[in-house]
């Protein structure tokens, strides 16, 4: 069973090579943290999690942060999507400097500028598809301009669950779906509000192999055909292998600055 | 937008949320019941205190009382003429009714009012209260024929009828009485009772007919003494007979002759000694005046305590009742009539009928404020479960709150769930206690019905309570406080819940398991 999984990764990551392959002409960077450093606090005991940490991420390219579990990859793609505040070091989206940005504005850039899928998608259990992926708008926007809008906004999600090909779905709750379904759905939410980039936490890690496969390929045409930047956090190499620039991350710092692959 | 979708859809799927309101929907429908309970009984108190109470009434203490009420009335009429309808002089007098009951004689303490009825009944109700229609109509203090409270099953025969029977009856007992004690012992007739038995010795002035008159001889087939109207508890007691039906028993009915023993208005005060025919009797509902009063003509009443100058021939009066125009400020006049009649000249007391029925009142308006107050603590305490219930939500959704920030929601925002949610409960609590409560106070009669014949129990006591209905008023008022009360109590407990959510660490709340 176990070789058989294995054997299964293997021809997966084989045929993901061409998944995440991009022009890399005129990228510039969308988002970057320097020199960040982040420490948790246990039982008054300080507990590193990074340790000065630099990383860019570049327009139309997927970025992956790969490392063990621990390495403080998840904290770094928290830090970076602002739902926490660094101990050093900062942020800057498209040279606007995050971290230290106003409650409001952290807010609007998680609502308008960047989408977060997770591993564990955190759909609303008590929303239909459809819903879920009009949150977003629901929260960005004031009730009012809402209402004046909700027909394009609901035409907007139809046609987002269409991309990921989850239209067949749309009044379903999220217990009625599969765990591949929910994340097609967190996808198309994420989505919704047109974003700079797409912040992936360990996007796959909940699914079956197939799945995960499927996913992959989902991401990886959005990134062809949409030009839509992703930083994926992942703790699987074949998948890290796979993205044009690959950071590797060991106990709060970066092991190896990734380079950018070229696919031929 | 997302929140309102949010808390619908969490009201919907929360049923734990809702089984903590059903306490504030009984404690809004309990409000809402007891309050229109309050207010029933309280109308009803009030309508029938100010019915039988003019609304000033001044009463002088002296024993002869004031003299010439005329000019007395012309003084009042010039401190507030203007806002006075109608007016009337009475006089009150502490007495004694001795009723003769199968050879006994039942005392009861009463007030004897000597009234004059066209008057009387332009300062409060009188006449509505009496027992036969036609007095209803036009009280006189004569006796009627017969058809007295037609709409009671139980009263006895009354009347000239009932008067004429009896005299038959009580003439041939004597009759056949004389004729026992001339056939027995001597000493055993002694201790019979001899004549008729509504004999208690020579009258003084018992035989003056109503035009003055004396009568030669008095008899009781065509006379009557003067007319007194009873109230129905100083001459009846209610009791419940073995079917646990409500029964009066009357001691003495329209028709019978009783005693009344009252000072004279002499300073020398002398006991008077008057016979009267009972022509009627009073029932108003409210026991203190139903068992306190008697009434009779004021002129004659005037008569039998001497309260006519024999040099002028003006008669005195011991109180004078006002009725205020409608609009008119009560308190307002009655500070008037106190400086106008200072009281450390005049021996006089000016109340309103609110001053005199003060204890009453303010005991319905404590009993109601306190009974308010422990039912909001009820909801107070149905609060404090909804602020348990709101805890455990926002840890089952700490998840759901950690996407959502996630999603670019604000603490506020995320607030602003939990807060509209408790308010929509409120609502939906209180609205459910509101359409309950409504519907309870409108068949409130028929729930006590039921609760009677499941429990035995008679909820609402005939022989306590004079009203056979439980007398309900929904006030708009009290609905919107009890509502807005509720609601109000419902968010505020949700406001502990909600500020926690708001303040949850978006990393802590997306890593909860």
């Amino acid at each position: 069973m176990k070789r058989r999984m294995r054997r299964s990764v293997k021809t997966q990551a084989r045929s993901l090579c061409h998944f995440f392959s991009s022009d890399m002409k005129n990228s510039e960077i969308v988002l970057s943290a320097r020199d960040i450093y982040k420490s948790y606090h246990k039982d008054k005991i300080e507990v590193p999690v990074l340790r000065g940490v630099d990383v860019d991420v570049s327009t139309g390219l997927v970025t992956a942060l790969v490392g063990r579990s621990g390495s403080g990859k998840s904290t770094l793609m928290h830090l970076m999507a602002t739902l926490d505040q660094p101990d050093r070091g900062e942020i800057y989206f498209r040279g606007e400097r995050m971290d230290n940005a106003s409650r409001r504005r952290r807010d609007q850039f998680r609502n308008r500028d960047i989408g977060i899928i997770f591993q564990f998608y955190h759909l609303l259990p008590e929303l239909s598809a459809i819903e879920n992926v009009m949150a977003p708008q629901m929260i960005g926007r004031s009730l009012w301009n809402y209402v004046c809008n909700r027909k394009e906004i609901r035409k907007r999600a139809e046609a987002m669950l269409d991309r990921v090909g989850l239209s067949h779905r749309a009044t379903h709750k999220p217990a009625e779906m599969s765990g591949g379904e929910m994340q097609r759905a967190a996808i198309a939410r994420a989505l919704m509000t047109d974003p700079s980039l797409l912040l992936a936490d360990e996007p796959t890690g909940n699914l079956d192999t197939e799945t995960g496969h499927e996913i992959l390929k989902l991401l990886a045409e959005l990134n062809q055909n949409d030009g839509l930047t992703i930083l994926m956090i992942t703790h699987d190499e074949s998948i890290a292998k796979n993205a044009d620039v690959c950071h590797r991350m060991k106990d709060g710092q970066l092991e190896t600055r990734g380079q950018t692959l070229q696919v031929a | 937008m997302y929140r309102f979708l949010l808390c619908f859809r969490y009201l919907r799927t929360r049923y734990i949320a809702l089984a903590s309101i059903i306490s504030v929907t009984l404690g809004v429908a309990t409000l809402i019941v007891v309050n229109s309970v309050m207010a029933g009984f309280s109308a009803e108190m009030h309508d029938r205190l100010h019915g039988l109470a003019s609304d000033i009434l001044i009463e002088c203490h002296t024993s002869g009382g004031m003299p010439d009420p005329d000019e007395q009335l012309r003084k009042i009429n010039e401190v507030c003429g203007d806002q006075i309808a109608g007016s009337s002089v009475s006089v009150h007098v502490p007495a004694m009714l001795g009723v003769d009951f199968n050879g006994q004689l039942v005392t009861r303490h009463v007030n004897l009012v000597g009234i004059d009825p066209e008057t009387y009944d332009s300062v409060s109700h009188f006449g509505r209260y009496l027992l036969h229609p036609e007095n209803q109509d036009h009280a006189t203090f004569e006796l009627r024929q017969k058809g007295y409270a037609p709409d009671r099953d139980n009263f006895p025969r009354s009347g000239w009828d009932y008067r004429h029977a009896k005299t038959l009856y009580e003439r041939e007992l004597k009759i056949e009485r004389d004729r026992i004690a001339a056939l027995s012992q001597p000493s055993v007739s002694e201790n019979l009772p001899t004549g008729p038995l509504m004999s208690f010795g020579a009258p003084a002035v018992l035989s003056e007919r109503a035009d003055g008159q004396v009568a030669e001889e008095f008899d009781p087939m065509v006379d009557q003494f003067p007319g007194l109207v009873l109230g129905i508890s100083t001459c009846s007691v209610r009791y419940r007979d073995a079917e646990n039906n409500v029964m009066d028993r009357f001691y003495c009915r329209p028709g019978d002759d009783v005693r009344m023993m009252f000072p004279g208005a002499a300073d020398d005060i002398k006991v008077v000694n008057q016979k009267f025919t009972v022509v009627d009797m009073y029932e108003s509902g409210m026991s203190e005046y139903d068992s306190t009063f008697a009434f009779c003509r004021l002129d004659q009443l005037q008569e039998f305590r001497g309260m006519i100058s024999p040099e002028t021939g003006t008669r005195s009066v011991t109180t004078i009742q006002l009725k205020l125009a409608a609009g008119a400020d009560l308190n307002a006049v009655r500070d008037a009539l106190r400086r106008r009649f200072p009281p450390d000249v005049f021996a006089w007391d000016i109340q309103t009928w609110r001053d005199m029925q003060g204890p009453l009142l303010a005991a319905v308006r404590l009993e109601t404020m306190i009974l308010n107050i422990l039912l909001f603590l009820i909801i107070a305490v149905a609060g404090f479960g909804i602020l348990a219930t709101f805890f455990m939500i926002v840890v089952e959704k700490t998840r759901d709150i950690g996407t959502l920030k996630a999603l670019g929601a604000s603490g506020g925002g995320v607030m602003s769930i939990f807060l509209s949610y408790g308010l929509l409960l409120g609502i939906v609590g209180s609205g459910a206690g509101l359409v309950g409560g409504l519907i309870f106070v409108d068949n409130i009669n028929k729930i006590a019905g039921v609760i009677e014949k499941i429990t035995g129990q008679e909820v609402f006591d005939p022989t306590v309570y004079y009203f056979s209905e439980i007398p309900t008023i929904i006030h708009p008022f009290t609905l919107v406080w009890v509502m807005i009360g509720a609601i109000t109590i419902a968010a505020m407990a949700s406001v502990l819940p909600a500020m926690r959510a708001a303040r949850m660490h978006p990393v802590r709340a997306l890593r909860f398991e």
